[in-house]
């Protein structure tokens, strides 16, 4: 399968879905280990794709965000920012109105 | 090869003139860095399309020679 389809099947079918480095119970990046340990405190089921795993799929989600940096995190098929972003958004309280108006919780 | 916090303002004000950049070196390696920047040109972008700016300004640098950046941006 072509990456970019494998991403979009990922992204599609996973309400809430974080490209990172590392597993969610095994982060291997600070930024990555930051926006796992927020949904965590949210409770959030969430998908949480290894891109360590495989480099296609790491420079894939690069191109089709276009944005540079892992981790990334998608909403219901939408990107929603980076580690500096979600921190922000969880901060402010903003990032758990989203999940609310997007019925995740 | 890493970046300076001159050369990071460099690339920054570049692109965007006014900004207002504060950088600190988080472990003092010229590899960990946070950047508070400051500008006009974010108002009324959100806060990807800002962020997309500053990896603009960095020319491809970001998760290459500038291993990591924490960005705060806002308008002004």
């Amino acid at each position: 399968m072509e990456t970019k389809e494998k991403l979009t099947n990922i992204i599609n079918s996973n309400e809430v879905c974080l490209f990172m480095k590392g597993v969610p119970e095994a982060p291997q990046c600070g930024f990555s280990m930051t926006v796992s340990k927020i949904l965590k405190h949210l409770n959030i089921n969430f998908k949480g794709v290894n891109v360590l795993e495989d480099e296609n799929l790491r420079q894939g989600i690069k191109e089709l965000s276009d944005w540079p940096t892992i981790p990334q995190l998608y909403i219901k098929g939408e990107f929603v920012g980076g580690c500096d972003i979600i921190k922000e958004m969880f901060e402010s309280g903003e990032l758990k109105k989203l999940l609310e108006t997007k019925k995740i919780i | 090869m890493a970046l300076s916090i001159k050369e990071i303002k460099k690339l920054i004000t570049d692109l965007m003139p006014d900004a207002t950049i504060e950088i600190k070196d988080l472990v003092g390696d010229n590899n960990h860095y946070s950047a508070k920047i400051t500008s006009k040109i974010f108002n009324g972008k959100s806060k990807i399309e800002q962020h997309k700016l500053v990896y603009k300004s960095l020319q491809g640098k970001m998760g290459n020679e500038l291993h990591a950046l924490s960005i705060t941006t806002e308008g002004t």
